[in-house]
């Protein structure tokens, strides 16, 4: 893998100037994982926020051949070019190696676009999709998504006096996406970028369906500081509330593990959306929360020993 | 030469996509269309096509797959019918507004609710304003034929629009009739290379980066959308060109619509797709009987052939649009709309009826379109018309 300084003189392809909010996961889980593959790319990306603000007629942030077509179809897109270059590579029309890579929102990717995503892997087309979540739809103002977190405050999961936010656990996608039975399935993070960068790097040499599932922390959503945004990230890490891990051909490998395991409390002190969990008349809903953190890490723990 | 065989109209749809050999199919099985891409299918399967075939999950991700390998330079197909085009529709306005020349074999079905899987236009009537060339065929032999021309309007660089090639469900699609197939080399010369387009895998390989799909706001989205009505606007000079082109070549011309007894007419009826047939012999019988009838077929829905449609129908003096489609607005069908729209302008103008009929694979019988003559017949004598809307072999 490249050190920091050799990616830093690599030419990034996703710049500046498109309208993300300062502070923005997403902006940077983009660069990230394009400044890690050396090779000609093609993307696709999903109705969203990163679509939005990064398109906005005649700017463009993005210097590689980049197309946007829906909300719910980014992987199927991605099917139909990854097809057309198999053609004209079988036909000799082409011989560049070219990495395709399918982008997508939590929205785009948990809720709406799930069977078009579910169908691109288990057609098995040689593509990278990555999710770049920030955990609700953030574009039309901060819905719940199949992605939110538990008792999370979303504008149509608001906390109220009877319901504290959204009732319901989020999804696990990567268990999902490796029932497919793809050869490669990952978490990553934005604040651990040689991981996310290890991770991006591995996936494209391998043939097949990839996918990675990439926590962007959202400033305006979650909200935060917008200073903290890498910090953010590592700390839900360091919670175990999003584990770092890896499963190749089926099996789960841990990428890393925190030292100390903080409370999930320290993760939901940095963000607006938790704050009636942190009242000590939810002391309740905090240790449910933290049981089931410890439940899920225990268990991850466990698939990747065997 | 042209062979003559004997196909229904899915296996013309197929051969002619064989003969096309596009890069890319993406499609999903829906009745009566399903056969086309299972035939198709053999076809890959027995490397008898250089197509890469995604057999996708749903017509939505079918018509995004083809839209992705269009917009990476490939000629993508598709076919559908109904409930599939139905579910497509978010992605045929993107298919169009992108200017991507996809061509889908369409096998036209009635909508649901109630299910139902015979034919009727209201599917493809729902999809008439989603920017696509839309083209309707009479029989087996035009549906081949327009679908072979469909890639070279779709593909024209004054045009780049997607197009959409109509057969009748059952009637058509599982009719066998006799077929004058092109050479395999015939369709190949004749739909060419399709010319040189930007596209994403040009561009990665010539590492000038393109961004497709932006975001324009109030600033540009209009000009985009007037763009694209240009497109559509030379498709009317584009679509003439061709059907000479091919009738030079093959001996069968097509224009926009067809004239059948028209000339002298009093009456006539204006009708889309296998029913024509029908009604020809109805003509066929009438003018036997000293009555002036005709007909016009509309092969072209859109673009919409303004002129030729107030030619063809200026000197009648009385004319039944005949509707396959309900338009649940309270007043009359949609091709009645446009006809009427044809022929505001006209000074001196026919007085103009509508019939409703066919719903659902409503078997349409010579007796049915005796009956519509008549009224036409009766409004003649009578000078003047006392309904707008009429259904036709309906239980009321
Ligand atoms: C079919 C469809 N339904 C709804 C929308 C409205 N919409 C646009 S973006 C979006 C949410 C996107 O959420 P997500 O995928 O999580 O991306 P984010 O905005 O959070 O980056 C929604 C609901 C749409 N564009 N298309
Ligand atoms: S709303 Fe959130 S995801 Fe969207 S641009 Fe702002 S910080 Fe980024
Ligand atoms: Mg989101």
């Amino acid at each position: 893998m490249p050190n920091i300084k050799e990616l830093a003189k690599r030419e990034s392809r996703f710049v500046s100037g498109h309208r993300l909010c300062a502070g923005c996961g997403a902006g940077i889980v983009m660069r990230q994982v394009l400044l890690a593959i050396d090779k000609p790319v093609i993307a696709s990306c999903a109705t969203g926020c990163v679509e939005v603000a990064s398109t906005i007629f005649p700017y463009s942030s993005w210097k590689i051949p980049w197309i946007h077509s829906a909300f719910e179809n980014s992987a199927a897109t991605i099917s139909g070019i990854e097809a057309a270059y198999k053609v004209f590579k079988r036909e000799g029309k082409i011989n560049k190696e070219i990495v395709f890579v399918g982008f997508g929102g939590d929205g785009g990717t948990y809720d709406i676009g799930f069977q078009a995503l579910s169908g691109a892997a288990e057609r098995g087309h040689n593509v990278l999709y990555v999710c770049y979540n920030n955990q609700a739809y953030m574009n039309t103002g901060i819905q719940r998504s199949g992605a939110s977190p538990k008792f999370s405050h979303t504008t149509t999961s608001p906390v109220g006096k009877v319901i504290p936010g959204k009732v319901q656990w989020q999804k696990n996608l990567v268990d999902i996406m490796v029932a497919h039975g793809i050869p490669y399935a990952a978490t990553a993070i934005p604040g651990r970028w040689n991981d996310l960068v290890n991770k991006v790097e591995k996936a494209v040499k391998i043939e097949g369906f990839k996918f990675i599932d990439i926590l962007s922390p959202c400033r305006l959503g979650w909200p935060h500081e917008s200073e903290l945004t890498m910090e953010i990230s590592r700390l839900a890490v360091e919670t175990c509330i999003w584990p770092l891990y890896e499963v190749v051909e089926g099996k789960y490998k841990l990428s890393y593990k925190p030292k100390e395991k903080k409370p999930v409390a320290e993760w939901f002190k940095l963000q607006g959306r938790f704050k009636h969990l942190l009242l000590p008349e939810n002391s309740n809903l905090l240790e449910e929360i933290q049981k089931e953190v410890d439940r899920r890490w225990e268990e991850l723990l466990k698939k990747c020993e065997s | 030469m042209g062979i003559k065989v004997a196909k229904t109209a899915n296996e013309a749809f197929a051969e002619g996509m064989r003969q096309i050999n596009p890069d890319v199919v993406a499609a999903y099985p829906i009745t009566p269309a399903t056969e086309i891409v299972q035939i198709f299918s053999q076809f890959v399967a027995d490397g008898l096509v250089k197509t890469e075939f995604i057999q996708v999950e749903s017509e939505h991700s079918a018509m995004s797959a083809c839209i992705g390998a269009s917009a990476a330079g490939a000629r993508a197909m598709t076919g559908t019918s109904s409930q599939g085009l139905a579910f497509m529709w978010e992605m045929l306005y993107i298919a169009s507004g992108l200017r991507l020349p996809i061509i889908m074999a369409v096998v036209n079905r009635a909508l649901s609710s109630p299910i139902n899987i015979h034919c009727d236009h209201s599917d493809t009537f729902g999809a008439r304003d989603s920017g696509w060339i839309q083209i309707y065929s009479e029989n087996v032999q035009e549906t081949y034929d327009n679908l072979i021309q469909g890639v070279r309007i779709a593909e024209h660089p004054e045009v780049k629009l997607p197009c959409m090639i109509m057969t009748d469900g059952f009637i058509l699609s599982h009719c066998l009739e006799t077929l004058e197939m092109l050479t395999d080399q015939e369709v190949q010369e004749f739909i060419g290379v399709p010319p040189e387009r930007e596209n994403l895998i040009k561009s990665a390989i010539e590492n000038k980066p393109i961004t497709i799909g932006a975001l324009d706001l109030q600033d540009y989205y209009f000009e985009r959308k007037r763009q694209q009505a240009e497109g559509m606007k030379n498709a009317l000079k584009i679509i003439p060109e061709i059907g000479k082109e091919f009738g030079d070549k093959f001996g069968r011309y097509y224009g926009f619509v067809e004239d059948y007894k028209l000339e002298d007419a009093d009456i006539g009826i204006v009708v889309i797709g296998s029913t024509a047939g029908t009604a020809k012999e109805v003509v066929d019988n009438l003018r036997k009987k000293g009555v002036k009838a005709g007909l016009l077929k509309i092969r072209i829905l859109r673009p919409l052939p303004v002129e030729d449609i107030k030619n063809s129908l200026k000197n009648l003096k009385v004319v039944g649009v005949m509707d396959r489609v309900e338009g649940m607005n309270a007043f009359c069908g949609p091709l009645y709309s446009e006809i009427t729209a044809c022929l505001y302008d006209l000074d001196k103008k026919p007085l103009l009826t509508n019939f409703v009929y066919g719903l659902g694979g409503r078997d349409v019988k010579i007796e049915d379109i005796e009956t519509i003559f008549n009224e036409l017949i009766t409004v003649l004598e009578k000078g003047k018309k006392d309904f707008t809307l009429k259904y036709i072999g309906v239980r009321e």
